[in-house]
């Protein structure tokens, strides 16, 4: 009886402490939800207000009509298409003779790619736009995300799940005359799903949430991508909090909905870049 | 058959010999990804070198000044500040990791619910920097939440401009890297705790070790590769600091709250002294070595054995 008391008290306290921890993570987004959806009153009041007053859609209507919210939507949207098809395709092409073909330099190769996980690459940041401004790719999304298509993160997460194809379906493909990029496309990625859907989620995150790469590549503000369109329209509207809340709202939305359906994607996609 | 070493029976003259074409094929797979990081990672880092020696500020052809970048750096205060906060910085590390493990211990058990608490821990880290440090702001304001919840606890004498404030900025900055990364960390030391055998532990508990005795002396050793890992990648990240700053300082007031990195940024793209920006971003850059070969010592066979 004690015994149950004990546990169930336990338990209580458990649940107490897990909700106050999501409470200080889940907290910045309730109250950015909340003044996004509130239409009347003031935005910061004492106490805060953790409710909406007068709740509706009144200001996201109204930051999609009157800011270029939309536009920054579309062009986060083609951005993030665009790296993560690309980061999927090169980490997919280089990972298979990396995980299933034997040619010389490849111990060499794999040293040399896992060298830059810890090379530290703060040199990059201005070569790297020099690089563009020679190649002529400045205010373009080409030379947003060309930089981080070569994942190394990604190429090696995707040499582990090559590596669990058995050998036997590779030999067959062979002898049936199968040329190496047919055995790819046929059999190695379409074999590789999980481990494709967790680099797609991650690279998906990544670009979507990129912002100081975009804010140095693109010149032109028509063409930023929401990330870094928010904080402009910061500067320039700072007086209206329940606007640019609405659109922060309407930012963290796609990654939320890819979040809650890819859930174990990402975890595991962590999982295999620490094992990879 | 073709591409195949292990069929001797070619048909016809193969055009090249196999052993060659097979490398051939290898390469071709792996071309886009070279190219991409030669041009990207592996150049950048040779040349920022060189940059770092020279003076360029785009409009001129690069001009050969030796060490005249690192003596500039050394004397200007702007940059020993940057440097200062960079390295004021690395207290995140601890609080950051020790917070992450606890957590880890926590949501690692079969409770109803769990997954749910888990993704709530986890959802800071997909956010990106340009909303959260919208949403912190506003909780930094005058009249904001943070405030609010420091004179309700009686932890505030009075409510502080937290963003304005010359000292308490970074602080205030630093709590956000720290809310931001929780859950990072906790996914890593949670797949280093569900690779401990649970036997392991169970022997320990049979021979009457208590929970504690448990977690010190059979868990804690057993995640060494991950705490490795976690502090590793955590400290590189602190000297990095740079998005947070952007966002919700700018590195104000007064550049008291600018990171080394924010420098090598501004030095760059605000005033074009692109020899001087890779000068500051190669010390960086060995600065990180450093602490990457002591964290490696520190974790050597036996070196972290306190207990």
């Amino acid at each position: 009886m004690v015994r149950k008391l004990r546990s169930t008290l336990g338990h209580a306290l458990l649940y107490t402490l897990l909700c106050g921890i999501a409470l200080f993570t889940l907290f910045p987004f309730l109250w950015t939800l909340s003044t996004a959806l509130s239409t009347a009153g003031s935005v910061f009041v004492f106490p805060p207000r953790f409710f909406p007053e007068n709740a509706g859609l009144r200001n996201f209507t109204e930051v999609v009509r009157t800011l270029p919210v939309g536009r920054y939507f579309l062009n986060s949207v083609v951005l993030t298409a665009y790296g993560v098809s690309g980061t999927l395709l090169v980490c997919s092409l280089a990972a298979y003779p990396l995980a299933r073909m034997d040619f010389p330099g490849r111990n060499f190769l794999l040293l040399a790619l896992l060298s830059t996980l810890l090379l530290p690459n703060e040199a990059g940041f201005v070569v790297n736009f020099l690089t563009l401004t020679h190649l002529r790719l400045v205010n373009t999304y080409t030379g947003v995300v060309l930089p981080s298509l070569a994942s190394v993160v990604g190429i090696f997460l995707l040499r582990q799940a090559y590596l669990a194809i058995p050998q036997e379906l590779l030999d067959a493909a062979r002898v049936d005359g199968a040329s190496e990029f047919r055995i790819w496309a046929r059999i190695v990625v379409p074999l590789s799903g999980p481990a494709l859907a967790a680099l797609g989620v991650l690279s998906f995150v990544a670009h979507w949430n990129s912002f100081i790469w975009p804010l140095v590549v693109l010149q032109d503000p028509d063409r930023y991508p929401l990330a870094v369109g928010l904080l402009y329209l910061q500067g320039l509207f700072a007086h209206n909090t329940r606007l640019i809340a609405a659109g922060a709202v309407l930012a963290m939305l796609p990654i939320l909905v890819v979040f809650c359906f890819a859930q174990r994607f990402f975890m595991r996609g962590l999982e295999g870049a620490i094992r990879g | 058959m073709r591409g195949s070493r292990a069929l001797p029976l070619a048909p016809s003259r193969p055009l090249l010999r196999p052993r060659l074409r097979a490398a051939l094929v290898a390469y071709l797979f792996l071309a886009p990804a070279l190219v991409l990081l030669s041009a990207f990672t592996f150049a950048p880092l040779a040349f920022g070198t060189l940059l770092a020696f020279a003076d360029y500020n785009v409009l001129r052809p690069p001009r050969w000044v030796g060490l005249e970048n690192f003596r500039f750096l050394v004397e200007d205060p702007a940059f020993g500040v940057a440097l200062r906060n960079s390295l004021r910085y690395l207290l995140v590390v601890p609080a950051i990791q020790l917070a992450a493990l606890l957590l880890a211990l926590l949501v690692n058990r079969r409770l109803v619910g769990i997954l749910l608490f888990r993704a709530a821990y986890y959802v800071p880290v997909i956010t990106s920097f340009a909303v959260a440090g919208l949403m912190w702001n506003w909780m930094y304001a005058q009249h904001g939440v943070v405030n609010w919840v420091g004179l309700r606890l009686g932890l505030l004498p009075r409510p502080f401009e937290w963003l304005n404030h010359p000292t308490l900025a970074l602080y205030a900055v630093m709590l956000v890297t720290f809310w931001k990364g929780i859950g990072y960390y906790m996914v890593l030391y949670l797949a280093g705790l569900q690779a401990v055998p649970r036997e392991l532990e169970e022997a320990a508990r049979v021979d009457g070790a208590g929970r504690l005795q448990v977690f010190l002396f059979v868990t804690l050793p057993l995640l060494r590769p991950t705490l490795l890992l976690c502090t590793l990648l955590s400290t590189l990240a602190a000297l990095k600091v740079f998005e947070e700053v952007y966002v919700m300082t700018g590195g104000g007031p007064f550049g008291q709250t600018a990171t080394a990195l924010l420098y090598v940024y501004q030095k760059a793209f605000q005033e074009f002294r692109w020899g001087l920006a890779a000068a500051a971003g190669l010390l960086v850059a060995v600065i990180g070595l450093l602490f990457s070969a002591l964290h490696v010592w520190v974790f050597r066979e036996g070196g972290l054995r306190p207990w």
